[in-house]
């Protein structure tokens, strides 16, 4: 699948070379949009994912929540986080549904070593290419939101594909598609982001003064945003970032360690080969092996 | 000609393993480390093989470069004309023999590369438990992981400084490679480079 669409790939893991689409494409940016404001909590989402990517996870057990499964996995590529936040003693149920972000600066991206395991589309889709996945985990290490999972079954990494191969005939994902109170929108990231500061200024007439979208700038944006009743405290949603970025030790590891250790790794080796044609072999010649003869004698002659 | 021995067959056993280990591990972790490098995954059997052999190799190397520590360690304390070597390797380095200070069995350069050795080996293993998904990865920190692949990087990066300059002064310095390989090498050599530790052989050969 992917070298069919190579023309319309903007990123690639662990190739050196732009993609064909650094030429500049006009396919647009698609985006997700969830309002948090109008989940219930019902889960069709999740049961549209489990149905459209063919996954069934494990029965677990109640954990005391409605949270469930407790965390996301390998075969749950989208959970409903629920978290009661209380203030000014009025309880809130804040249901946030978790999964993928598809930022703009993907980390998993970054971080791959595997060519061809992680892409993204021109129209902003970061996919896991499975066969081409080695199952290293890096990916996880890359995420600033903690998303992908290693299956046990086949040690390859999954996540949310944002239904990228129902984005590719025009078909919006799953989850928006089952969703029952059209808390989750599918379009243009240009349309949703209209969508979704109409539904921010319809918050903050109901009296939810720090209402916002979240499409944090420092991962690019993203190409799943959200409607947030309390945008300015987003770690009240089960521990939604509030700066999400690129953590510099995975740049320092994937990005400056790169081309200074080659660097210095060839400097090494040409040091060596010009030292040895410049300065010649350090050689013992007869005259050492004599002077040695004389220093140890005949005894140790004899023991030769 | 007269011939000293230099290295019993243990000592160039478990060389001889540890070398072979660090050199696949080298091939096989280059390969995770920058994208032009990934070919270098063919030589273990693609990227999953390669992933999931390179553990196993630092497990083994380990083990490896225990054995080959406690062997080697107490010919590699550090003494006081280790300095005073280190301080004139240019003399060294632009054979001027006459200025080099006498050393002992090994010298100064060898025993840094066994403490440098020493030091990264360690690093690498407790990083490299970090950063084995398959068993351990979920039982750290998302920090302890992210700093667990920088330490691995960066200890591996000096560690392939360290063998550059390890294989190359064995290839430079004529007839050292034999005492790894036949394990005895000629008194002349022994004489020349090691003046301190043939110096106690020939005592005892003349007694």
């Amino acid at each position: 699948m992917a070298s069919l669409q190579s023309l319309d790939i903007k990123a690639r893991s662990a190739t050196s070379f732009p993609t064909p689409d650094v030429r500049g494409g006009q396919a647009v940016e698609v985006a997700k949009l969830i309002d948090v404001g109008r989940c219930i909590g019902c889960k069709a989402c999740q049961a549209a994912c489990m149905e459209w990517n063919d996954l069934r996870d494990e029965i677990g057990t109640n954990e005391g929540s409605y949270q469930n499964p407790p965390d996301l996995s390998a075969d749950s590529w989208t959970l409903m986080r629920f978290a009661e936040f209380e203030e000014n003693g009025k309880l809130e149920w804040l249901i946030r549904k978790d999964g993928c972000m598809h930022c703009a600066e993907p980390g998993c991206l970054e971080a791959c070593p595997a060519p061809g395991a992680i892409v993204q589309y021109a129209n902003g889709i970061v996919d896991f290419i499975s066969e081409n996945c080695i199952g290293c985990g890096y990916c996880i290490k890359g995420c600033p939101f903690d998303i992908p999972r290693l299956s046990k079954v086949d040690g390859k990494a999954y996540k949310c594909s944002l239904c990228s191969d129902r984005a590719a005939v025009g078909l919006e994902p799953a989850c928006a598609k089952a969703c029952p109170t059209q808390a989750i929108s599918f379009g243009t990231k240009p349309d949703m982001l209209e969508l979704a500061s109409f539904r921010v200024d319809e918050l903050k007439g109901r009296g939810y003064k720090e209402a916002g979208i979240y499409d944090p700038p420092g991962v690019g944006g993203t190409h799943v945003m959200y409607v947030l009743q309390h945008a300015d405290r987003p770690e009240l949603y089960q521990g939604l970032p509030k700066d999400p970025k690129i953590s510099p030790l995975v740049y320092l590891w994937k990005g400056l360690a790169k081309p200074i250790a080659l660097a210095t790794m060839g400097l090494a080796v040409l040091a060596g080969f010009f030292h040895y044609v410049t300065v010649g072999p350090d050689t013992i010649d007869d005259e050492d092996e004599k002077a040695a003869e004389r220093d140890i004698g005949p005894k140790g002659r004899a023991a030769e | 000609m007269i011939y000293v021995e230099r290295h019993t067959r243990w000592q160039r056993f478990i060389h001889g393993l540890t070398a072979l280990l660090m050199v696949l591990l080298m091939l096989s972790g280059l390969a995770f480390f920058h994208p032009a490098l990934a070919f270098l995954s063919g030589l273990f059997g693609g990227g999953t093989w390669n992933r999931i052999l390179h553990p196993w190799l630092g497990v083994l190397l380990t083990a490896s470069f225990v054995l080959l520590f406690l062997r080697f360690v107490a010919d590699n304390v550090w003494k006081s004309e280790d300095s005073q070597w280190l301080g004139r390797v240019g003399a060294v380095l632009g054979k001027r023999h006459a200025e080099e200070p006498p050393a002992g069995r090994y010298n100064a350069g060898e025993k840094l590369v066994f403490w440098a050795m020493t030091l990264w080996v360690v690093l690498l293993f407790i990083s490299g438990i970090a950063l084995w998904d398959a068993y351990f990865g979920s039982d750290f920190s998302m920090r302890t992981r992210r700093i667990a692949a920088d330490v691995h990087a960066i200890s591996a990066w000096l560690a392939i400084l360290f063998l550059i300059m390890h294989v190359y002064a064995a290839i430079w310095v004529r007839g050292t490679m034999r005492s790894m390989t036949d394990g005895r090498v000629s008194a002349g050599w022994a004489r020349k480079h090691h003046k301190k530790w043939f110096d106690e052989l020939a005592s005892k050969e003349t007694k």
